[in-house]
């Protein structure tokens, strides 16, 4: 069983605010990934490449066509799972490094990227060891991972996402945009952890605006735009 | 994941003369669930919550709670008196006002240990260690015990409040606005500190509130309402960062940006 399949998906956002506006996106969308590649999503900006992702990560609804999963030696469609399946899917297969990280009030940045591993029964202390040489690697100053990352720069926030998102071994990991606030050192530290994540065998899905990290990550590029229903100029 | 839900909602209503309080709604809640009912004042969602916690009687639909033993029971049914027991020791109420949740005139201690006492424990010194050990849990300082509420901040009621409704260990959980009219860093304490419970106790939640950043960080679910009926749910994250229904739409936009 393939670690994720993508059939036939389509978005259309309706925009009830705006007299019901519909706004198509893509449609028929279809893709597979296997274990140890990063299919990278490719396109001009707006064709709806993050919608995509958030589609494979259950966060937006898919309106056609369905994502399977594979979990726990079963396949799930995210485009059909109830709310309860679609967390049990993160907390065991899927993992997401997001553009932005959404801080939780007070609590520090060691926690929030030791979070992963402590959802799935790990001892606190090692966890929290790892979340350490995770931030470490990363370059995050040590004096800011007791503090909540609310306040943090882009780039030290951006740093703690990654740290959360790469540190459980989940088989498929979706990436958005992970370099897009980097200097070149911390750049070089996240290439050689998507590669490590390929050689371990994780399937991995992400955008990647930065051309030179795109060439060195990618194991094929699907373009969005073939999908795209937008017209010119819209 | 567990497969069988700790309650199953059908087709409940209730009606105030001819004024609607709330119809159709059906829904399972699973072990460990937190769902979060939202929406305006007047949509429904108090009397929803009412009516699930058997403070109010339904005038149509069921309510079936899975008991400790396993035994799935209608609630509507249930004798008078097991369904107080089951008030009092399986399930919690967590008041916005938390002078509607605590006794004002007794200790701090006594609140906590009321609860106890309730399902049989006579043991002073033991009682007395279990209200100091959920007074930390809640972070209000051991030599706060025998001060009484009224002598408490908003937020330290509030957390005292918790602490009276976890300490029989219940396994669902019901909140009204249990952030409403507090200080925002003090609502910021007050979530994390749910956060942690919830999660380190598995407990079911179901928690109504107006606010979407609350029903953000505490919830999985989320059902929206409007007059009395539930237009959108799904998990949290979608319902808020997709929304589907011109209502939703409505109140996503509406959330100022801090």
């Amino acid at each position: 069983m393939l670690p994720l399949r993508v059939r036939d998906i389509a978005k259309t956002f309706v925009m009830h605010l705006r007299g019901g506006l519909r706004l198509p996106v893509f449609s028929n969308v279809s893709f597979e990934v296997a274990a140890g590649e990063c299919l990278v999503l490719g396109g001009p900006s707006g064709v709806g490449k993050s919608s995509i992702l958030k589609m494979l990560y259950g966060n937006y609804g898919v309106d056609a066509g369905e994502i399977l999963v594979a979990h726990a030696c079963r396949p799930v469609d995210l485009a059909k799972a109830l709310p309860r399946e679609v967390l049990d899917v993160r907390r065991l297969t899927l993992g997401y490094v997001s553009q932005f990280l959404r801080a939780i009030p007070r609590v520090p940045a060691l926690e929030v990227v030791a979070d992963p591993l402590i959802a799935l029964g790990s001892d606190r202390a090692e966890a929290l060891e790892r979340a350490e040489a995770a931030l470490a690697r990363l370059n995050l100053p040590r004096e800011l991972w007791s503090l909540p990352p609310a306040t943090f720069s882009g780039g030290e926030q951006q740093r703690v996402n990654i740290a959360r998102g790469f540190i459980s071994d989940h088989p498929i990991l979706l990436l958005d945009e992970p370099t897009a606030s980097l200097d070149a050192a911390n750049r070089a530290v996240v290439v050689d952890m998507i590669e490590e994540k390929k050689a371990a065998g994780t399937a991995l899905v992400g955008i990647f605006h930065d051309e030179d990290v795109r060439d060195r990550v990618a194991s094929r590029v699907v373009d969005v735009s073939r999908y795209s229903q937008r017209r010119a100029g819209q | 994941m567990t497969d069988a839900p700790i309650l199953e909602v059908r087709d409940l209503a209730k009606t105030y003369g001819a004024r609607l309080g709330c119809a159709d709604i059906s829904f399972d809640l699973w072990p460990g669930e937190v769902l979060a009912v939202v929406g305006e004042s007047g949509s429904g969602k108090t009397t929803l919550l009412n009516c699930l916690s058997t403070r109010l009687a339904a005038d149509g639909g069921s309510i079936v709670y899975a008991m400790r033993d396993g035994s799935r029971r209608d609630l509507a049914t249930m004798p008078e008196a097991e369904r107080r027991f089951l008030m009092r020791t399986d399930w919690g109420f967590v008041h916005q006002n938390p002078a509607d949740g605590l006794r004002m005139g007794v200790s701090a201690g006594a609140n906590v240990g009321e609860r106890l006492m309730a399902i049989g424990d006579r043991h002073y010194g033991r009682i007395r260690g279990t209200a100091l050990d959920w007074l930390s849990r809640v972070e209000i300082a051991a030599d706060r015990i025998d001060d009484g509420p009224r002598a408490f901040s908003g937020g330290m009621r509030q957390r005292l409040q918790i602490a009276r409704n976890l300490v029989t260990a219940p396994r669902l959980v019901f909140m009204d606005e249990p952030t409403g009219g507090l200080d925002v860093s003090v609502q910021a304490r007050l979530l994390d500190l749910m956060r942690g419970l919830v999660r380190d106790l598995g407990l079911s939640v179901i928690i109504v509130t107006h606010d979407l950043a609350v029903a953000r960080l505490l919830s999985h679910r989320i059902m929206v309402m409007k007059d009395g009926r539930v237009i959108e749910e799904g998990l949290t994250d979608r319902v808020l960062d997709d929304p589907r229904q011109p209502y939703t739409q409505l109140l996503v936009s509406s959330i100022p940006q801090a």
